[in-house]
């Protein structure tokens, strides 16, 4: 045994501190004693929030959400940001159904090509912020914009029915029923994703490059990570991930609309926000975002049925995210 | 370091490099031998080019001009990966560890191992109770076995536990050199001491070691020789025991003329 043995942990007492630690070590808690608090709460305010209909109600209003939000916490994870992660997702609806309806293709290949759209996309936002170095809130602030514009161009501001479009389109928004609770095929899509990715990015040398980039990026290329490649590919995967999100949306509105989601792009950021993944980067997980969509859906229905009017929602739902991130700037300064 | 081995192949030599930025010369035709098995301690002032020249060593940088040997054959690094690849390992001064990840996972960043069969081929998944394993023997083969958890993210540890990650992450993969960029600058004396003696550990299990300190004492106490380094490039070398402290700063600094 050398000098070097005796480097030793220092122990904490004060409870503050522990609190402190232990939300470090697992950021999940926060957020799902959140939830579950919301959900107990609300369940006492109106007994019918409780109601498997009601509860699958909540599920169905927050898939397309948590879809988007997946692809988002990749990006935020390495410390970036997708403003345009609705309007990929939007377009993407568009686009599958123009090749069915317009073009005339079969639903199988439409719906690919769609998804190809959306990848492509992302790619896109990946290649402007790993070649231009440009900053990832300026880039995707750029391709929001024209993403949106295009999609009014394609679409030419029409809605495709979902009645004019082949079964698959819209078979997202079909539904299993398990007693009273309705299941849709989209929510299974949505939750199988989220599994997914919670193996990519724990069992995974991708995932870990991920959190190492998003840590800090010139160390991980140090350490050896072609980091380019991390950014590249998160921004790449999470176009795919709002094409399906895209998808989703076809079943659940019952039709392709280029006039929704415009609050899609802020909604699946404050998803993964109060999902307690931080917006630095490095920290944080799919489990949270899950969690953290739920939230957002909790609340509103909640508060829906509790009488509180719409637009106090939002408020609420304001007031969260700003709590989310104080928790967070307060966790990172976690002493060694 | 006896006379015989000094005089053997250097295990990494550097001739004539020179880096230029714009008019600014880093790097003016710099020599660097590295003998086998020695702690060779690379000194100079602020901008005597000794960051660039290591840079250059280790791949972060590519000369304009100058040729590098490795084990005596010709060597070029077109980035750090290349340098890795070859045996050189260096451990930065700013660490290059991911602070949210675990010790085990930093040693293994960027090599990540995974587990053997379909399981790794086609899921990719890794293998980590093997890579816990070796980083738990490769940490205790350093003496640093009382980091009790080698699932302890690397945030949690104190300056001197993760400069020790860093080390040994650099032990385990280097094959030929060790590169250690002011391993103790940010530490108190007391794990400013467990770091020298880590490097020792490094040297005593038959790496040789180049290290950059501005710090004295600690250059005097673990080197064998050391490399002045001066207006870009290398104006003397000297050991611990023909020099002393203030000669060694006379000649980094100019005020005294190299032996």
């Amino acid at each position: 045994m050398t000098a070097a043995t005796d480097f030793d942990v220092r122990r904490h007492d004060s409870a503050g501190l522990r609190l402190q630690h232990t939300l470090h070590g697992n950021p999940v808690l926060g957020p799902l004693a959140v939830l579950i608090l919301a959900i107990i709460a609300f369940s006492i305010v109106n007994t019918r929030f409780f109601a498997a209909a009601n509860l699958s109600l909540v599920l169905v209003q927050v898939t397309v959400i948590a879809t988007l939000a997946l692809g988002q916490t990749l990006i935020i994870l390495t410390a970036g940001i997708d403003l345009s992660a609705g309007a990929i997702a939007v377009f993407s609806s568009i686009l599958m159904a123009q090749f069915c309806v317009k073009a005339g293709l079969p639903a199988v290949l439409a719906l690919l090509l769609g998804l190809a759209c959306g990848t492509a996309m992302g790619a896109i936002n990946g290649m402007l912020v790993t070649r231009l170095k440009l900053p990832p809130f300026i880039v995707t602030l750029g391709t929001l914009t024209i993403f949106f514009s295009l999609n009014s161009v394609v679409s030419n501001s029409e809605t495709v029915r979902g009645s004019d479009m082949p079964r698959l389109m819209t078979w997202t928004g079909d539904a299993i029923s398990i007693g009273s609770f309705q299941l849709t095929y989209g929510s299974i899509l949505m939750l199988v994703l989220f599994g997914f990715f919670y193996y990519a990015l724990g069992r995974t040398a991708w995932g870990r490059h991920v959190y190492a980039t998003g840590d800090d990026a010139e160390a991980a290329r140090l350490a050896g990570i072609r980091t380019n490649r991390v950014f590249f590919s998160v921004y790449t995967v999470a176009g795919l991930l709002y094409a399906v999100g895209g998808w989703i949306l076809i079943g659940r509105l019952a039709s392709a609309s280029p006039n929704v989601g415009t609050e899609y792009n802020l909604d699946s950021i404050t998803a993964v926000v109060l999902g307690g993944t931080s917006l630095f980067g490095g920290r944080g997980g799919v489990i949270g975002t899950l969690i953290g969509a739920l939230i957002v859906g909790v609340f509103r229905n909640g508060l829906q049925l509790a009488g509180v009017e719409v637009v106090w929602q939002g408020f609420a739902i304001g007031l969260l995210v700003l709590v989310a991130v104080s928790l967070d700037q307060w966790i990172r300064k976690v002493k060694a | 370091m006896t006379a015989s081995e000094a005089s053997g192949t250097p295990v990494l030599e550097a001739k004539g490099l020179v880096k230029r930025y714009g008019r600014v010369v880093a790097i003016d035709g710099s020599d660097l031998e590295l003998m086998p098995g020695e702690i060779l301690a690379v000194i100079g002032d602020n901008g005597a080019g000794k960051s660039s020249l290591i840079k250059a060593l280790s791949g972060a940088l590519i000369p304009d001009s100058g040729e590098m040997r490795l084990d005596g054959a010709p060597v070029q690094f077109r980035n750090p990966m290349e340098a890795r690849a070859a045996g050189i390992e260096t451990v930065y001064q700013t660490l290059a560890v991911a602070p949210g990840l675990d010790i085990a996972d930093n040693l293994f960043l960027g090599r990540e191992q995974r587990r053997p069969g379909p399981l790794g081929s086609i899921f990719r998944m890794l293998d980590r109770k093997h890579m816990r394993e070796e980083a738990a023997r490769h940490m205790s083969e350093l003496g640093v076995a009382t980091l009790q958890n080698i699932g302890q993210a690397v945030e949690s540890l104190s300056g001197g536990q993760r400069q020790a990650v860093a080390v040994a992450r650099a032990a385990a993969f280097g094959s030929k050199v060790v590169i250690l960029d002011e391993p103790t600058a940010a530490l108190g004396v007391k794990e400013g001491n467990r770091v020298l003696q880590l490097i020792r550990d490094v040297r005593d299990r038959g790496l040789p070691v180049i290290l950059i300190s501005h710090n004295m004492p600690h250059v005097f106490e673990v080197a064998d020789r050391i490399h002045i380094q001066r207006l870009g490039r290398r104006i003397a070398v000297i050991t611990p025991s023909s020099h002393s402290m203030s000669d060694a700063v006379a000649i980094m600094t100019g005020a005294a003329p190299p032996p």
